[in-house]
Order: C-alpha cells, then structure tokens, then sequence
C-alpha cells in the first residue's frame, strides 16, 4: 500500500506492506538511529516522534502513519548534540545503544514539560531501558541539560 | 508477532462491523501493542482510526472517552485530571513509558478485558458504561461479564457524578505490569471497591462494598473489615508475577489504602 509521510520534514511516498511497523519502515528508508531492540513494546529505543509526539515505531502500523508528520533524531541533529556534549561529560552513555531513543524522549519532555522535577523526570524517562548507566547519570544529564537552556 | 493477510480503514462504523462480522478471524485494531506480542493470523485487520473515535469530552453530565483514545490522552487530560480525583489519568500513567501510552488505546483496552488492565479496574468503581456498535449501551460491569462476542467497542460513558476515587497498585517495577491492583470510590455515602490484575479480570467487590457502605463509623476497624471481606469474596491466581496467597494478602493492604486515600479527601 502506498503512504504519504513528512519525515524529518521531506515528503516521501512508501510503498509498505499491511502489516509492517514504522521502525522496519524508517529503516528501509535509511533512518538507522531506529533501533529494534526489544520489539515487545517495552524499551523505548525505537522512539520517534508522530505529529511532535514520541512514540514505539515498532508498535506503529505503517499504514497508520499515512499523511503524519515524522521527526527522528536525523532531524534534530543540532538539539541531538547539544544533548550529547552533557551526556558524555556526565558519564552516562556507554554503548550508546539506547541515546537515539532517549535523546528522542528527552527532547520532546522538553517541549512538553517546564521546570520538571526529578521525579517529573523520572517518569517521564521511564519507558526508555539502558542496560549500562544505572540511569543516575543520565538523571544527572538531564537536568543539567535543561539547566543549561535555562 | 501476528500476520495481517488484508487491512481496511472503513469510514463509517457499519463497514466496519460488516468487515468484522464476514470472518472468524477479522479483528478489530486497537494500539496494536498487545496485538503484535501473540502470533494470530488475521484475514482482515479493521483499523478504526479514520473513525473520529479519538477524543475525551462532557456530554449531558456524562465524560465520554472514544475507543481510539489513547492512555497517554488519558493521562493528560484536563477533564480527567479535575474528574474523581483524577483516578484515571493515575491509573495509566505507570503503564510501561510515554511512547507506549501514546500507542495503546482506551477501545481496545476494555474490549479485551485484560486482566493485568489498571484502567479497567479504575473504571469500575465509577459509574461507567460501555457502548458496542452492535449490542448498544450497558453497564461495564455487565460486558465484562458476558462472553467474548464479535462486536465495536465505540466509547465508555462516565457518569459525572463528582465522585472521589482512589486507584492503587502493586507492581515489582516502576513499568512493569501490575500484579495486583485495586480501586475505591465514594458518592454520597455509597463505597464501590474493585480488585484487578489478580491476575484474573477486575472484579467488584461487592460484599465489602456494601459493608463499608453501612458502616455507622467508618475508623481503623472498619475499614480492615472491609479490606478483609475483599480478600475473602474475591478469587485470586498464581502466575508468574505473584500466587494467589500474595495476591489475597495484599489485596487487603491495597483496598485499605484505597480507603484511606478517599477518606482524606
């Protein structure tokens, strides 16, 4: 089936299977920082943004996705490494593995949430798992990344 | 995962219906989270998306919520939030993470009758009913008590009634699925207490409603009572999350908390 998707702001035209999920979508189209990890809807890695809101690629049909807007961190580079520089000085990225959909979560609790607490942010960074940092050090980053905006 | 032979986005929903009933194994399309974890094999997937089923508003002292509404509209809303005590938006907002509540669907959710569902037992204890394209309104108490049928789960009704509500659940992580969970409301002096995740369906709890209900005073000891005749009406199961002895056991500490919470509101 054919579908009309805005992604990281260039329109394309997919032919896609009934059954297939963005994240297999996206990365047929070259979109590598979607990662498929644990594909039961549960780790937060292949988050990417429908209409400004971040989402499981792997639990989206393609099909739905047809005339919406798609943001992954292809498009957000500049934001992307802003985040980066603060992760890394805080020490909270090993493998890396996780960042792209983290990153991609933090960067739209940004837009939505002003002044979050920690616990604010906890919750809100709740859906995306990393096997490596303990996830203090990615607290520590986070907030002083929004510091830094401030 | 499971395998879709066709795919139809009806535009009204007696297409819809008409796609479901013409094969056993057409299904109705929720958030497809949960769908995606088994391996079925659908002849026709009906995607309701185009339906316009996506919104929470205030109809004739009703909230109604669309069966394409997702978890996270839920959590987010500010009817919901200033409703019951904002039982409903608590009650999902530790499902799994944002992206995922951003996915999964109120439809879908109550249609299934998930027993691990926290929305399912928060709604329970508030006068909700549910209307179904083809059986039409009735009480959620009474579709949950009927057998699975071939039909559309159009929208929940919420009498807005100003009740106070609490939800409380047990789980072994922050996003994990819950291995109990339970819900208390009161309306002018009537208790409504509901049990979940047991791992069975949520069920009210009526004897222990019904006897906090007539309680003269409600304090410490008759409010354990009530907490203990909902362990005791209830049936409680062993999966891997936890046995039924567990479950039973802290059903009684959730309902007290539950209890408790309303009180001081």
């Amino acid at each position: 089936m054919l579908i009309n998707l805005s992604i990281n702001g260039k329109d394309v035209r997919i032919d896609v299977a009934k059954d297939e999920f963005l994240a297999d979508t996206l990365r047929a189209q070259g979109f590598l920082s979607v990662k498929k990890a644990c594909d039961t809807s549960c780790c937060g890695l292949c988050t990417i943004w429908i209409d400004g809101k971040p989402t499981l690629s792997c639990s989206v049909l393609s099909i739905r996705a047809d005339g919406k807007k798609l943001t992954t961190i292809e498009g957000l580079q500049q934001e992307a490494a802003e985040f980066a520089e603060v992760l890394t000085a805080e020490g909270a990225e090993q493998c890396g593995f996780c960042s792209p959909g983290f990153t991609m979560t933090v960067l739209a609790m940004k837009s939505e949430l002003k002044n979050p607490s920690d616990d604010e942010i906890v919750h809100y960074l709740t859906g995306n798992l990393c096997r490596c940092t303990g996830y203090m050090g990615q607290l520590r980053a986070v907030k002083k990344y929004l510091e830094v905006l401030a | 995962m499971f395998t879709l032979v066709d795919l139809v986005q009806p535009e009204t929903l007696e297409d819809a219906y008409q796609s479901l009933i013409s094969k056993r194994s057409n299904t109705v399309l929720g958030g497809c989270a949960f769908l995606k974890l088994g391996s079925k094999r659908i002849m026709t997937g009906i995607d309701l998306s185009k339906l316009n089923l996506n919104y929470i508003r205030e109809q004739h002292g009703f909230i109604e919520i669309g069966a394409m509404t997702t978890f996270r509209d839920v959590e987010t809303s500010s009817l919901l939030k200033e409703s019951f005590n904002g039982i409903l938006p608590q009650a999902v907002s530790q499902i799994i993470g944002v992206q995922f509540r951003n996915v999964v669907t109120v439809g879908a959710s109550v249609f299934s009758k998930y027993g691990f569902s926290d929305l399912i037992t928060a709604l329970l204890v508030l006068d909700t009913e549910v209307e179904l394209y083809h059986d039409g309104r009735m009480s959620l108490q009474e579709f949950l008590n009927q057998p699975p049928k071939k039909d559309i789960l159009t929208k929940v009704f919420i009498k807005n009634d100003q009740r106070i509500a609490s939800c409380q659940s047990l789980r072994n992580s922050a996003s994990d699925f819950p291995i109990l969970n339970a819900a208390v409301s009161q309306a002018d002096g009537r208790w409504t207490i509901a049990v979940g995740a047991r791992p069975l369906k949520a069920e009210l709890a009526l004897q222990a409603s019904e006897l906090l209900s007539q309680a003269n005073v409600l304090n410490d000891e008759t409010i354990e009572d009530a907490a203990k005749a909902a362990s005791e009406e209830l049936t409680f199961g062993t999966n891997v999350r936890g046995s039924a002895e567990y479950r039973q056991a802290m059903s009684k500490v959730l309902v007290q908390r539950g209890i408790t919470e309303v009180l001081a509101c």
